[in-house]
C-alpha cells in the first residue's frame, strides 16, 4: 500500500489507508523514511563494514588523519577508526532510543489504561503520581536516577525511559475514555452490531493517532538526550562509542581537524532529522486539518 | 455608456463568476449570477448550503479568501461605481461603512479578547476619526441601547454574553454607521427559535430606521416570508427564480426547484405520512453539467434541459430560469 | 496544589536516591577504618535506619533550611546552590530573551509572509535547530567563534562577552519553538471568523494583524514558553559544561559523576521547585492576556 497507486474514488478508502496515502504524498516525510532507512541499514550492517576490534584498535601511527581511502572518515587521537566507532556508536543511540520508547510505552499503556479502565479511586491516583512525574524535568530525573544506578547503557535506558512514561500514559487514558463513551453509545443500540467493526476500523486509527505521532517525534528528542548525557560521560562515557561521547572525547582537537566533530554532529542531526519528517509526516497524516 | 437603469439600483451584478481555485480542482460556486437591489429593498436570497450564496456576498465586499478565491468574470456595480478591480483601499473606505455584512455563527464572530465596546466603538474609529472620544462613545451607547443591550455592559467580553446578545452586538456594530446595504448571512441560523423572532424584528426596526438595503441570506424559507419583499433562489451558482414574496410563493408559476423547496415543508394542517424531499443533490460544483444544473433532480426534465442551458424567462418581473417557460413568453 | 506534588516528589526522589552506594561512614573516615568504626558513625549519623525514618528525618532538616553536606566535596548544599543559582539564571533568562525577542517576530512575519522566502529560510532554521544537539552546536560554535575568531572569551564569567555565546546556545531550542508556535498561531488566528468581522468592518490587514491577529496569537506562545522553560534547566547544564560557568549545571555533573547524594537531591528538588513557580507565574500571565480564563481557578 504505501507504494502502490490511487486506484477508487477517496470515500471508498478506510480510515487506515487514507492516512497512508496522505503520508506517501508528502514528499518531505518520504525523505524522512529514505534518510532512516538508509541510516538504519548502515548501522545495523556494521559488523560487516568494520569488525567491532576496529572500534578499538589504536595505531597512534595513523593517529589524526583526516578522511582518506582507507580511513573513509578519518582516524581519532589514538589511531582508532572513525567510520567504525561512528557505525558502533550508531547502535547504541539506535537502539537505546528505540527500547526506551518502547518500555516508557509499555508502561504508560499499562498505566493509563489502567487509569482509563477502572476510573475512580484508581485512576486519581495513577494521575497524581503521572502529574508528580512530570513536574520533574525528565533530564534531571534521568540524572537522579544514574546517580542512584551508576553508568552503563541499560542503566541509561532505565534513566530516560522513566522521564517519558507520563506522556504515553496521558494519551493512552485518554483514548480509553473515548473508547469507553463509545461503548456506551453503541449499549444504546443507536448502531447495529456490524458497527462494531467500523468502530474498530476508524477509532483505532483515530486513538492510535496521536500516540503514534508523539512517539515518533519523542523519538528524535531522545536521541539528542542520548548523546548529550554521552557527551557530558553520564550513563554512557569514553571510550564507549557513542555518538556524543565522540564528540567529547574529540573536542581538544576539533579545531584543527574538525572533521572529528563535523562527522558525528552530522550523524545526529540527519537521524533526529529524518525522524522528525517522518513524525510530522505522520502528524499532517493522521489530522490533514492541521497543515497550514 | 450612461444607462439610466443603473442610477436606479443600489447594487446591480451582472453574469458573475466567481470561482475558488483548489489543489485539487477549481471549484465553481457562482456561475453568471444576475441580481438587482434597489435602495431600501430587503432581498432574501434563498438556496440550499453550498448554493453559493456566501460566496456572492463575500464577493460584493471583496473579501474572498485571497489565494484562492477568484472573481473570474462579470461585474459588481455599486450605485453605478464597479467594485470589481477596484484597489483595496477603496473598499476599506465601503466595508462597515456603506455596506456591512452580519455572518452566521455569532459564537466565533467576535474577538475573544477585546471588549465589546471596543469592538463596535472600532467601527466608528476607522469610519468617523473626526468625532470626539465623548461623542463615539455615546453613539456606541447610544447603539448597544437600540440592540436591547444594556450600555452599562459594554465593558465586558463576548463569552459572558449568550448567543442571542452576540448576534445583537454584531448587528449593532454592522449599523453603526448606518450603512446603505446589509447584507445578512443566515444572521439567525444558529440560534433558538425564539431569539430568532428577537433578531429579526430587531432588524427589521433597524432597517426601517437607518433605511438600510438588506440582503438575508437563508435557507429558511417561513424567514423570507416573513421578512423579505423579494426573493432571489439560488441555486448552483445561479439565481433560478427571482420576484416578489407574493410571485415567489403565491404564482402558479414556478421553478420546479423552488416548487420543490416550498414542498419540502410540511403543512401543519394536513395529515402527512411522510415528508417530500427534493431527491438527489446539488451538482458537484467542480464538474458543472452542460445543461441546466437541476436536470438530474427536476421531475420536469426534458431532453433539451440535459444539453442547454435555460434562459431567464420573464413575466412582469417575476422571473423563472427553466425551459418549461419557454411558451409561455414571446422571446 | 504545588506543595503536596513537590512533597511527593521529594520522597520519591529520596526513594531513587536510597539506591545509591554511598557509603559515607567509610567515606568520612578513609579506607582504613574497620567496619566496626564505619558501622558506629554510620549509627551514628543515622544511615542505618529504615527509609522512612530517614526521609522524616531529611524533610525534618529541610524544614530548617538544612539539606546536608556534600559528600564528596566539602561545603553545605543549600548555600553552594545559593552561590551557584545566579549565573544559571542569568544565562536561561538572557536565553528565553533571546528566543523570544527573536523567535516570535520572526514566526508572526513567517505567517503573514506565508510561502515568501522569508517563511521558507526560517522554517528550515526551525528544522535545523530542532534536529542538532545543543553540545555540538555550543562546541563547534566555541570553535569557531572563540578559538578560531577569537571574539568571544572561550570560557569562564571573565567578561561581558562571556554572557553573548552561552545564552544563544542555550536559547536555540527554545527559539525553534518560538517561531515554530508563533507562526502555527497567527496562522490559525488569521483564519478565525472574527478576523473576517474585522475586515467586514472596514479594517485594513495593518489593522487586522497589530489589533486583533497579535494578542490573540500571543496566548499559545505563552503557554509554550513556560513548557520550554523546564527544558532549558536540561540544557543548562550542557551549556555551563561547555562554557565552564559556575553555575548550577556543573555542580550537578560533578555530583551525578560522584554519586554525591545530597548534592543531587537537594538540587533535583530546588529546580522542580522553581520550575513550578516558573509555571504558576505563566498561568497567571495567561490569565491577564486572555479574558476566559478565570483568575480564581
Amino acid at each position: 500500500m504505501l507504494f502502490g497507486k490511487k486506484k477508487k474514488p477517496l470515500s471508498e478508502y478506510s480510515t487506515g489507508e487514507l492516512i497512508m496515502f496522505r503520508f506517501r504524498k508528502n514528499k518531505l516525510a518520504m525523505v524522512g523514511v529514505f534518510m532512516f532507512l538508509f541510516v538504519t541499514i548502515f548501522i545495523l550492517l556494521a559488523p560487516l563494514i568494520r569488525p567491532y576490534d576496529m572500534v578499538v584498535k589504536q595505531n597512534i601511527s595513523n593517529k589524526l588523519q583526516a578522511p582518506n581511502t582507507q580511513y573513509i572518515f578519518g582516524t581519532d587521537e589514538l589511531g582508532r577508526d572513525l567510520l567504525a566507532r561512528i557505525l558502533y556508536g550508531g547502535r547504541i543511540s539506535l537502539f537505546c532510543s528505540l527500547a526506551i520508547i518502547g518500555i516508557a510505552f509499555v508502561i504508560g499503556a499499562i498505566i493509563g489504561g489502567a487509569a482509563g479502565f477502572f476510573g475512580g479511586k484508581v485512576d486519581t491516583i495513577l494521575m497524581r503520581v503521572v502529574d508528580m512525574l512530570m513536574s520533574v524535568p525528565s533530564a534531571l530525573l534521568a540524572m537522579a536516577i544514574i546517580t542512584a544506578l551508576g553508568n552503563g547503557v541499560w542503566k541509561l535506558v532505565i534513566a530516560l525511559s522513566i522521564g517519558q512514561i507520563a506522556r504515553f500514559a496521558r494519551m493512552v487514558r485518554s483514548s480509553v475514555l473515548t473508547l469507553r463513551n463509545m461503548e456506551y453509545v453503541e449499549a444504546a443500540k443507536c448502531f447495529g452490531s456490524s458497527s462494531r467493526r467500523i468502530i474498530i476500523k476508524h477509532i483505532l486509527p483515530n486513538g492510535i493517532g496521536p500516540i503514534v505521532v508523539s512517539a515518533t517525534l519523542t523519538l528524535g528528542a531522545v536521541i539528542l538526550s542520548i548523546s548529550s548525557m554521552g557527551y557530558l560521560g553520564l550513563g554512557v562515557a569514553s571510550p564507549t562509542p557513542e555518538w556524543g561521547t565522540i564528540i567529547s572525547e574529540n573536542k581538544v582537537n576539533i579545531q584543527y581537524y574538525p572533521y572529528l566533530g563535523i562527522i558525528p554532529g552530522i550523524c545526529i542531526m540527519l537521524t533526529v532529522m529524518s525522524v522528525n519528517f517522518i513524525g510530522d509526516g505522520l502528524r499532517d497524516a493522521f489530522d490533514p486539518k492541521t497543515k497550514s | 455608456m450612461s444607462d439610466t437603469t443603473n442610477e436606479k439600483y443600489l447594487l446591480e451584478i451582472k453574469d458573475l463568476f466567481v470561482q475558488y481555485n483548489t489543489d485539487d480542482a477549481v471549484v465553481h460556486a457562482v456561475n453568471g449570477l444576475n441580481l438587482r437591489l434597489k435602495s431600501g429593498e430587503k432581498l432574501g436570497l434563498v438556496g440550499e448550503t453550498g448554493a453559493g450564496k456566501t460566496t456572492l456576498a463575500l464577493s460584493i465586499l471583496q473579501l474572498l479568501p485571497k489565494k484562492v478565491g477568484q472573481i473570474a468574470s462579470g461585474s459588481i456595480k455599486y450605485k453605478g461605481e464597479e467594485l470589481i478591480g477596484k484597489p483595496d483601499s477603496y473598499m476599506l473606505g465601503l466595508r462597515g461603512r456603506r455596506m456591512s455584512m452580519i455572518f452566521q455563527d455569532p459564537m466565533t464572530s467576535l474577538n475573544p479578547t477585546k471588549t465589546v465596546g471596543d469592538q463596535i466603538l472600532e467601527v466608528l474609529q476607522l469610519h468617523f476619526p473626526d468625532l470626539s472620544k465623548a461623542e463615539k462613545d455615546a453613539k456606541v451607547d447610544e447603539m448597544l441601547q437600540l440592540v436591547g443591550i444594556p450600555a452599562s455592559r459594554k465593558g465586558e467580553y463576548p463569552h459572558q454574553f449568550s448567543g442571542g446578545m452576540k448576534q445583537r452586538i454584531v448587528i449593532a456594530m454592522a449599523l453603526i454607521a448606518e450603512p446603505e446595504l446589509l447584507l445578512a448571512d443566515e444572521p439567525t441560523t444558529a440560534l433558538d427559535v425564539t431569539i430568532q423572532a428577537q433578531i429579526l424584528e430587531l432588524m427589521r426596526r433597524l432597517k426601517d430606521q437607518f433605511n438600510s438595503a438588506v440582503i438575508l441570506i437563508t435557507h429558511s424559507l417561513g424567514i423570507v416570508a416573513e421578512f423579505c419583499d423579494n426573493v432571489s433562489v439560488i441555486y448552483s451558482g445561479h439565481v433560478v427564480e427571482h420576484g416578489s414574496v407574493e410571485q415567489i410563493f403565491g404564482s402558479d408559476a414556478k421553478h420546479p426547484y423552488t416548487a420543490g423547496l416550498i414542498n419540502c415543508i410540511p403543512d401543519l394542517a394536513k395529515d402527512e405520512a411522510r415528508l417530500k424531499p427534493i431527491p438527489g443533490r446539488m451538482a458537484d460544483p467542480r464538474h458543472l453539467p452542460a445543461g441546466c444544473c437541476f436536470a438530474d433532480r427536476c421531475p420536469h426534465c426534458m431532453e433539451i434541459c440535459k444539453t442547454v442551458p435555460p434562459r431567464m424567462y420573464e413575466k412582469d418581473g417575476h422571473q423563472i430560469l427553466c425551459h418549461l417557460f419557454e411558451e409561455k413568453d414571446g422571446k | 496544589m504545588l506543595i503536596p506534588v513537590i512533597l511527593s516528589v521529594t520522597f520519591i526522589l529520596f526513594v531513587i536516591l536510597s539506591l545509591a552506594p554511598g557509603d559515607v561512614a567509610r567515606m568520612v573516615l578513609g579506607q582504613d577504618a574497620t567496619p566496626e568504626q564505619v558501622a558506629t558513625l554510620n549509627h551514628q549519623m543515622g544511615l542505618d535506619r529504615p527509609l522512612l525514618v530517614r526521609y522524616v528525618r531529611y524533610m525534618g532538616n529541610a524544614m530548617k533550611f538544612d539539606f546536608g553536606r556534600s559528600w564528596t566535596g566539602n561545603f553545605d548544599v543549600l548555600a553552594e546552590f545559593s552561590h551557584r543559582l545566579p549565573y544559571t539564571l542569568l544565562v536561561s533568562v538572557l536565553a528565553l530573551l533571546f528566543a523570544t525577542a527573536i523567535g516570535i517576530p520572526l514566526g508572526i512575519a513567517s505567517a503573514i509572509k506565508q510561502y515568501s522566502l522569508l517563511d521558507y529560510g526560517s522554517t528550515f532554521i526551525v528544522m535545523l535547530l530542532f534536529s542538532m544537539p545543543a553540545f555540538w552546536l555550543g562546541t563547534m560554535c566555541q570553535i569557531f567563534f572563540c578559538l578560531t575568531l577569537r571574539w568571544l572569551p572561550v570560557s569562564g564569567i571573565s567578561t561581558w562577552k562571556s554572557f553573548i555565546l552561552p545564552p544563544v546556545i542555550l536559547g536555540a531550542n527554545t527559539l525553534a519553538s518560538m517561531i515554530r508556535m508563533s507562526r502555527t498561531s497567527m496562522l490559525d488566528v488569521v483564519k478565525m471568523d472574527y478576523i473576517r468581522t474585522a475586515r467586514a468592518k472596514g479594517a485594513s490587514n495593518h489593522d487586522v494583524i497589530l489589533h486583533h491577529a497579535i494578542r490573540n496569537s500571543l496566548i499559545p506562545v505563552v503557554t509554550q514558553i513556560g513548557i520550554s522553560f523546564a527544558g532549558t534547566i536540561g540544557g543548562a547544564v550542557v551549556t555551563e559544561s561547555i562554557f565552564a560557568i559556575p553555575g548550577i549545571g556543573t555542580m550537578l555533573i560533578n555530583a551525578v559523576k560522584g554519586r554525591d547524594v545530597p548534592v543531587v537531591m537537594g538540587t533535583v528538588i530546588f529546580i522542580t521547585i522553581i520550575v513550578g513557580v516558573i509555571n504558576l507565574v505563566v498561568d497567571l500571565i495567561c490569565a491577564l492576556v486572555d479574558p476566559r480564563i478565570d483568575l480564581a481557578s
